[in-house]
């Protein structure tokens, strides 16, 4: 803290007025150099993890344990050309990486990653975070458009159908947390978990079918397996990034990690109580967080080696008629709970 | 920065320095402003209608900028929540898959742009007389609030307090709407096919699969295989 005091006032001095956007970018970088290095590392962990499930090893040639492998993809990418189809729409071709990038990393502007710790601490954190994760899909559709491809197309509608409908499940998960909490922001609704019994404090236990429904919902978002209609690639080759290559896929694939990094971090804020100790006698901190998120990372990487992809209805049935109708009756549910005295959270 | 400054003549660095700190608020106001008009201007000046619905798009973004500027974050944020995270994603669904023909569609302008013109006057007037009418806007600047202050809790006190009722009626029309849409468009056909999804999810394994018993087929195959010699 000191030191950080020390380094504020020596910015201070060197750079005048400018200092908070220089400091604000030294604090972005803080957060998305870090996210950039996990997203490289669980595309390895996902690799080992379902190598091991499946009774293979995973890669172990680049690197002891394979620890390489993440830098040599990315070298491997960064070198292959980027092929533009003709007939497809060059500017739009080119921005729909972008598109689907910017939102993933911009969303970590309200993450708390311990007490006080975030780049910016807005009073509605919840909805600028639906509002950004909701952006996502952009990147998706205008890929699938602007390729001038069949399968990018039918991949591209698909997606856009899939997260609008999981969305909304999604948002009434979260209207949920934001009633048990009475708050949008994000430090206060982890504040919110703290109590003198540890874990027995998270909403994931009042809010428990909304925390399962948030979970699979996020899945749904991400459009990862069993989900994975966009890409399904037993149907429509890879869907919508079918003509992306080098460094342009790469950048689909970083969005689509970096968010499931993010809805891993959100689940953990929402449900399982952020930085805070599942058991009272411990220090709440960091490697709390770290830890959850971990769990929930895990998770999505168990899910795609143990289930096969859902058929397109069985998608849209699951999202319409199972997960809307109950976040609706939870919401009136929670609601009236906590006008009696059962409501201990 | 300071240093960079110093180094400017004296009034030069005066400006700039006005410029950076004073009116940085003014600044984000004319780019987004202007942002909006030239995307709006894009969205009817545009060839293609998925071009055309993606600069609505920007002007809907860089619109939601200008309220967060005015310290409307809750409007800014389901401004972008709502219309371009859903409303528009639906929109491009839907003209990504029109068969929309060129020609046709850029025929007719003369012959509709003097109704046009007169209704975009029209609108241009209202919004003139609203805005420069002493009741509403004229002569009173922005109240700027503190940093403790929410918009969204206010608005959600105003609107569950003073406007529950045109809140609600609101509300209603929205759903009363909704059911109409669904009740006069979706048709069953009588030869449609459909799945009963619940017959699928509740089957058993015993109703499907049937495991045989049956000893193991090498002798057959050999055999087979011997009078394939003796036949050749």
């Amino acid at each position: 803290m000191e030191m950080l005091q020390m380094l504020q006032d020596a910015g201070r001095g060197l750079f005048g007025p400018a200092w908070l956007t220089v400091w604000t970018l030294v604090k972005i970088m803080a957060i998305v150099l870090p996210v950039m290095g996990a997203v490289a590392y669980l595309t390895l962990a996902e690799r080992k993890v379902i190598g091991y499930m499946q009774i293979r090893i995973g890669p172990n040639r680049v690197g002891y344990f394979g620890l390489l492998q993440p830098i040599a993809d990315a070298v491997k990418l960064l070198f292959k050309e980027i092929i533009v189809p003709t007939g497809s729409s060059k500017f739009l071709f080119v921005l729909a990486p972008i598109m689907a990038l910017a939102p993933a990393l911009a969303a970590w502007a309200v993450i708390p990653f311990s007490n006080g710790v975030m780049l910016t601490d807005i009073n509605a954190g919840l909805l600028y975070l639906l509002a950004m994760t909701s952006l996502g899909v952009y990147g998706i559709i205008i890929a699938g458009w602007a390729s001038n491809s069949k399968y990018a197309f039918l991949g591209a509608v698909r997606s856009a159908a899939q997260i609008v409908s999981y969305e909304i499940a999604m948002g009434f998960a979260l209207v949920c947390v934001l009633m048990a909490s009475q708050s949008m922001n994000l430090g206060d609704i982890v504040r919110g978990q703290h109590g003198s019994f540890g874990m027995l404090n998270w909403y994931a236990f009042p809010l428990f079918p909304m925390f399962l429904v948030y979970l699979i919902s996020g899945v749904a978002e991400t459009n990862r397996a069993p989900f994975d209609m966009a890409e399904g690639e037993s149907e429509i080759v890879a869907g919508f990034h079918v003509e992306y290559s080098g460094m342009a896929f790469a950048l689909f694939f970083l969005a689509e990690y970096a968010n499931m990094i993010l809805i891993s971090f959100l689940t953990s804020i929402m449900f399982l109580g952020g930085w805070l100790s599942p058991v009272p006698f411990l220090p709440d901190s960091f490697i709390w967080l770290l830890g959850k998120v971990s769990f929930i990372l895990l998770l999505f990487l168990w899910f795609r080696a143990t289930f096969p992809r859902y058929r397109y209805d069985q998608l849209m049935r699951l999202g319409w008629k199972v997960f809307i109708p109950l976040t609706i009756i939870w919401v009136v549910v929670v609601a009236v709970w906590m006008q009696t005295p059962f409501w201990l959270w | 920065m300071v240093l960079l400054f110093s180094l400017l003549p004296y009034p030069l660095s005066e400006i700039l320095k006005g410029l950076l700190m004073i009116n940085f608020e003014t600044i984000l106001f004319y780019v987004f402003a202007a942002l909006t008009v030239f995307a709006a201007l894009r969205v009817i000046t545009a060839r293609n209608p998925v071009h055309a619905v993606l600069f609505l798009v920007l002007a809907f973004i860089s619109s939601s900028g200008i309220w967060i500027l005015l310290e409307a974050e809750f409007l800014a944020i389901s401004l972008v929540l709502v219309y371009v995270g859903a409303v528009m994603v639906l929109f491009l669904f839907v003209v990504m898959m029109l068969d929309i023909n060129m020609v046709r569609l850029r025929e007719g302008l003369m012959r509709w742009l003097p109704f046009g013109a007169v209704l975009a006057g029209l609108m241009a007037f209202e919004m003139a007389w609203v805005l420069s009418s002493s009741r509403t806007f004229a002569g009173k600047a922005a109240i700027k609030h503190g940093a403790n202050y929410s918009n969204t809790k206010e608005l959600g006190r105003l609107i569950y307090t003073d406007y529950v009722f045109p809140f609600e009626i609101a509300a209603v029309i929205l759903l009363v709407a909704m059911v109409a849409a669904i009740a006069l468009t979706s048709r069953r056909r009588k030869d449609a096919k459909s799945q009963a999804i619940d017959e699928q999810i509740s089957v058993k394994k015993a109703d499907r699969v049937r495991l045989v018993k049956m000893p193991p087929e090498i002798h057959a195959r050999v055999n087979a295989d011997r009078t394939a010699e003796v036949a050749r």
